[in-house]
Parts: C-alpha cells; structure tokens; sequence
C-alpha cells in the first residue's frame, strides 16, 4: 500500500481540526518555529566536523514521513561526518509560518514544495540559488524544470512526488469487461456502459474546495496544453478567455456523469463510494488509498485520457515535495552540499530503508524494490509524462487558488449553467490579486 | 412603570444630587492608583487599540507578508471597493451574519431561557438535565462540527439514513446554514440555560412569594415580577448572543473553511489571512469591516448601560 509521503499530503490537506487549532497559532508561532533552531551551530563550510541545521515539515513521531527524513539525516551524518542539527515541527504549523520563519533566522536546508510556492520564495530572495547543484544524476528533466524560478534558476531539489490519476477497482473493471480508455470516444463509452449498469462513472466529492482543482488542472491540460496551461496559473492569461470558458463546458458535458451534490462530500466519502464499488472511477491523488485500505490491494489507475489529438495526454498533476536552501541560513555552503546530496538515490534508500512505508523517489537511480504495486506504476507514468504540473494550489498565488478559485469552482458545481458570469468574476478578481 | 420614571425625573429636576467631599489621597495612594491605571492601560493599548489601528493601516495597502513593511504597497480604498464589487462572498457573508443573529435570539436563547425557568423548579432529575443540556457547551466547537457531520452526511449520515432521505445537509448553500444554525444552536441553548439558571438562583424568594400571596399566575409572575429584576441578566444574555453571532466563525470553518452557503465575516477574514493565503491587505479590510459592525453593537450597549448607572 502506497502510505507514503502521500499519507502526510492527504493529511495535511484533511486535518481541518489541527489546523483549526493552529490556525490561532499561525500568525506569532513564526518566532516559536525560527526559535527551534537553537544557536548558531558553528561556521565552515561542509565537509567533517561542520553542522547543518535542517528544518523539516513533519513532527518527531508523526509516522513514516518523519521517520525518513530522519533517516536521510542520519544518513548524511554517517557518509560526510556532517553534524546535522534537525528541527521537526509539525506540517501545518511549518505551512503557516513559513513566512516570518524564513525572514527570521531559517535552518540552512528546510523541506519544501516544487512549483509557484518554490518561486513567489525565490523572487522574495528568501531561497538561495541552488542552480550550481544541478544537474544532479537520475533527475530528469521534468524534474528540473519543477525546480526553476521564472528566472531560469534552480531554487530546489525534488525528494518525492505522487501522481493524480484516475483510480478504479481492477475486479470491477475485469468483471465487466472494461479497458481503461485512451480516448474522448473510449470514455464517453465507458461512462455510457457504466451508467447503463448502474454505476456512478466518476466519485466526486468538493466539501474540502482543493479535490475538484484536480479536475480542472487535467481538462486545461488536456484541451489547452501544458503551456497554456502553466502560463494561465502565472497569472498571464485571462480568465475570461474561450481556453478557460471551453474548459468549465466540457466540465458541464462531464458533470451528468459525476456523483451529484459534491459540495456536500468530502474526498474521504467520495474515495468511500469507489471502493464499495457505487462509483466507476476516482480521478485523485494516490492518497485515495488511504481512504479505502481495505481494497487498496484491488486498485489500480490510468493518466487522464486525451481530449483533443493534437494536444495529447503526456502531462499530468504530480506534486513534488523536495528541499531549498534558506537565504537567510547560517552555513550556505554546508546547505548547498547537503542539498545536492539529499537529491541523490543514495538519500532516496537511505530514507525508504529507514521507514516502513517507502515514498516514491524523485531521482531515477533509487531502489525501487520495496514499493508497492502502485507505487511502481506511479513512477513508470510519471517518469514517461512529457510534463508535470503541481496542481493548482501549488502553482498559482496562493491567495489567488484559496479565496478565489475554490469559491468559484464550488460555484460553478452549483450552477453549470452561469459559466460567463463565473469566468469574468475569477478574471475581475485575478486582475485585482495579479495587479 | 411611568409613574416612577416621572418620579425620578422629577427628583432629578430638583437640583443635583449632593457632591461627595472630595478627599486628598496621600503620596503613596496616588503612587498605587497611578500604577493600577498605568498597567491596565498600557495593556489595553498594546493589546487592543495597537493591533485594531494596526488593522485599519494595513486595509489600505497590498502586502503578501514577504520583506519589511517597506514593501507594503498602499492602494487605498481598493480593498474595500473590491470588497463590495467583485469579491462574490461578501454580501452573503453580512446576510449570514444577520441571519445567524437573529435565529439565535429567536429560538436557543428562548428556548434556554424556558430550560432554565422549568429547571428552577427543583423537579425531580433536574439536575441529570441540567448536565445533559450543558454538556454540549463543554465541548469544543470543532468536536461539534463532526459530530453533526456524522448526522449530517449526505451518503453515511444517520438523518439520511433513518428518514431514506438524499438531502444534502451540508452542501447544499439552501440547506446548510439552516443544519448549521441547528448544530449552533444545540449549544447555545445550553450555555444560555446556564447563565439564566444561576440568574434566577439570585432571585430573591420574597418576591415569588409576595406575587403568590397577590394571586398572581405562575406565567405572569414570571413576566410581570421575576423577568424585570433580572434586567442584568438579561443584559448579559443580550450581550453574549451578539457577540456569539458576530464572531461566528469555527464551526462553520471546520465543516468547510465558510464556503458555499456558510459564508460568514470572520471566515471570510480567515481564508484571506490564517493558512496559506497571505492577502493581509484585503483580510484586514474584511476584519476592519467586522469591528465596524460589532462596535453598533457595543455602543448602543455601553450608552444602555450608562443611562441605567445614571439613573441608578
């Protein structure tokens, strides 16, 4: 089963609770977080004897997740006799403060996600230029280019990653006789076969307000391209535009054929209907499986088929989570190096042997040996994907995809029909945040 | 009621009131009355009145929170316009607000009120009910939020399940501020109770007693005799119902962040500033907007209760 770092995503995403409670912390515990980090740890470079600090996004005892990254500390101590100071702070707290963190006193290297929250830190100067430790062997290039600022710069070091994708029951699909489609002909069929037998095409649940940002950032990609699709999140296209007006119809010639009133479902609920089988399909991240552990064993899954043949399907949602190097750290060299060397497939085993539950490694050359079936998968697709995008609350302002864009969709879900009206409001608000 | 009104009136018509002699304090007193001013204002002003204008600065300006507040940009009344014009979840945020004021006066403060009058009268098991109607008040709103969900739930929530129903309680914008309100209000019944309980404890006997050796019904000593005395109570209760509905914010951001029908000021000011959202700027329009609203509220209570210091 796929418990990997995907388990903390899903987490992180779910524990409103948590983040409720912390949501009151958010703005003072800056100081609490940039306080962990204890006294300078001494200067030098890298090499033996020097310290690093290293901030990490998961609370000591938090599972897997925490367990490997301690592992790849321990690691990199043991091969570079490298002191390696860890500060482990809880994941949504480490989101929250982020901000007055990395302008305070940082850790030198500190975990982080690819994409516009890697960059809006780049163009603020609060994350150092890491373009000298590139390229680093077995990353690819998709890999490097989720690593690069507007500026053509490498800011980052991917560790992990997982695919969304659109999940089924394989007993199901084999006991039906059903493929997964490869075209817009092959869905509409298969969508038309399954309703015939009764069965839901597509779970869907957006009570949370991010899951349904899956749906769109896959139909964009696949009506109007990566590029546009990229450069639409930048803020550099409107919104208003037929690209994105084409988008929400096709969604509205879909929707019939989603599971009905999803603003009052969560994912876990949604993730519930597809494996007891109400439902066909589940296009979501591979945390799905923790919703539905049970079957886990039963799933498998297949890239979004293509809508138009020009355009093709070779892009896809696959959230990377890696490393930046903190400006404001006290031992750049010493982070740089360490950097570089958590990239390597030597950090990727050192972390999958140091846990129960393996995460599914940015870089080509590590082990794959303990994953599990989906896991393999998931990096055959993704290593094939001739583009990666990080989802849409990653690659856009955040502001932007939390107080515009899940109001919106939610509206639109409720409302197909005002697709005009919805549009011109997200482009009237985009230019208002974009400037 | 008149006549004593006039009365007073009329006292006071006559002239001033006598003056007190005024004393001289000693060095030291005044050394410690200084020092028990000094302190509690330089917290307030630290506390509050720093922060509050800090808001109202900051709502003029565009600022994500990276770099000093040199890189605060100001824009003026841009936040407030956008506010008003293209910022969709405003207006139904105040509407909400509104709705969600006057459906907890109407009925959980009602209705706890009526809890507390039948539990004052020392039937049997009172106090079994009275734990059982405070519980819900003991826990925290977050742990309220879910425990609704689990009746709530379009697909495995028990109401569905028991009537055979598809109503999606919480999703959809027509029906969910309504099962809100009705989860909100499974604890605000309990916390007026409470209060309105201990109120009446204070009642002082004599007076049932009078009104029953008058003749007077149950009901209309209550109305007449037992509600009139309990003025400050009732203030408190007054009180606590606007401030509830004002700043209701947590159950409604732990089923869905205040989205889709569950728009309310505070959540809104939340989605902007808590999280990953940084709009400083426009979050603290929205809160400015808030404390605008609330101090119509704290103003026609404070003159209220001046008038009656005044009077008293």
């Amino acid at each position: 089963m796929p418990r990997s770092a995907l388990v903390t995503m899903a987490a992180s995403r779910r524990s409103v609770l948590r983040g409720m409670a912390l949501g009151g912390l958010a703005l003072g515990s800056g100081g609490l977080l940039a306080a962990c980090g204890g006294d300078d740890g001494g200067g030098g470079s890298s090499g033996s004897g020097t310290t690093v600090k290293f901030g990490i996004n998961e609370a000591k005892g938090s599972g897997p997740a925490y367990d490997r990254l301690a592992a790849m500390a321990a690691a990199y101590t043991k091969e570079t006799d490298t002191k390696v100071d860890l500060n482990a702070v809880d994941h949504n707290t480490f989101q929250e403060s982020v901000n007055t963190y990395l302008q305070g006193t940082p850790d030198d290297v500190f975990t982080w996600f690819a994409g516009f929250r890697m960059a809006q830190f780049a163009e603020a100067g609060l994350i150092t230029d890491l373009s000298d430790v590139w390229p680093i062997d077995g990353m690819n290039d998709s890999f490097k280019e989720a690593s690069t600022a507007p500026d053509g710069k490498q800011y980052f070091v991917p560790k992990d990653y997982y695919p969304w994708a659109v999940f089924y029951r394989k007993s199901i699909f084999e006991k039906n006789g059903w493929t997964a489609p490869e075209t817009k002909d092959d869905l509409m069929s298969l969508m038309d076969d399954m309703q015939g037998k009764g069965i839901t095409p597509f779970a869907f649940g957006d009570k949370q307000g991010w899951p349904a940002m899956g749906t769109f950032d896959i139909l964009n990609m696949r009506l109007n391209g990566f590029d546009f699709h990229m450069s639409l999140m930048a803020g550099d296209e409107q919104w208003d535009g037929d690209e994105v007006k084409l988008v929400f119809e096709t969604w509205k010639t879909l929707l019939p054929y989603h599971q009905e009133d999803p603003l009052g479902r969560n994912w876990e609920e949604a993730a519930t209907s597809m494996g007891n089988g109400e439902c066909g399909m589940y296009l979501l991240g591979t945390f799905v499986a923790d919703a539905v552990a049970d079957v886990a064993d039963d799933l498998d899954f297949f890239t979004f088929p293509e809508l138009d043949s020009s355009i093709g399907a070779d892009a896809l949602d696959a959230p990377i989570d890696g490393f930046c190097v903190a400006a404001g750290g006290q031992n750049q060299e010493a982070g740089k190096a360490m950097a570089k060397w958590l990239g390597s497939a030597a950090a990727a085993d050192a972390a999958n042997s140091g846990a129960d539950v393996p995460f599914i490694a940015a870089n080509s050359g590590a082990s794959t040996s303990s994953y599990s079936a989906l896991q393999k998968k998931s990096a055959e697709v993704v290593g094939a994907a001739a583009n990666i995008a990080q989802f849409m609350d990653r690659d856009t302002n955040a502001d932007f995809a939390n107080t515009v864009m899940v109001p919106s969709i939610q509206d639109f879900l409720k409302n197909p029909d005002d697709i005009d009206g919805i549009t011109s409001s997200i482009q009237e608000q985009a230019a208002s945040i974009f400037g | 009621m008149t006549t004593t009104e006039e009365v007073r009136r009329a006292a006071q018509d006559v002239g001033p009131p006598p003056q007190r002699r005024e004393k001289k304090l000693s060095p030291r007193d005044r050394l410690v009355v200084a020092g028990m001013l000094l302190v509690p204002i330089v917290l307030v002003v630290w506390l509050v009145w720093l922060p509050a204008l800090g808001s109202v600065v900051l709502s003029f300006g565009k600022w994500n929170g990276f770099g000093d507040l040199d890189t605060i940009e100001w824009v003026g009344t841009q936040n407030y316009e956008d506010i008003a014009t293209i910022y969709p979840p405003f207006w139904p945020a105040i509407q909400h607000n509104l709705i969600w004021l006057a459906f907890l006066f109407m009925f959980p403060t009602v209705l706890g009120m009526l809890l507390a009058v039948v539990l004052d009268r020392e039937m049997r098991g009172s106090r079994f009910y009275q734990t059982a109607f405070y519980m819900p008040v003991v826990l925290s709103v977050a742990l309220i939020g879910f425990i609704w969900q689990l009746f709530y739930s379009r697909d495995q929530g028990l109401i569905n399940q028991v009537f055979n129903t598809q109503v999606d309680w919480y999703g959809d914008p027509d029906v969910n501020l309504w099962a809100v309100l009705v989860a909100t209000a499974w604890r605000h019944t309990g916390y007026i109770m409470l209060i309105y309980l201990a109120g009446l404890k204070g009642v002082d006997a004599s007076l049932r007693e009078a009104a029953a050796v008058d003749g007077a019904s149950e009901v209309r000593t209550f109305f007449h005799v037992i509600f009139p005395v309990m003025r400050p109570i009732n203030m408190v209760v007054v009180v606590i119902v606007v401030i509830e509905s004002l700043r209701a914010f947590d159950i409604v951001w732990v089923i869905n962040k205040g989205r889709n029908g569950l728009e309310l000021i505070g959540a809104l000011v939340g989605q902007n500033v808590i999280g990953e959202a940084t709009r400083y700027g426009f979050g603290s329009a929205l809160a400015v907007i808030m404390m605008l609203i609330s101090s119509v509220f704290i103003t026609i209570y404070l003159r209220n209760v001046f008038r009656e210091e005044r009077q008293g």
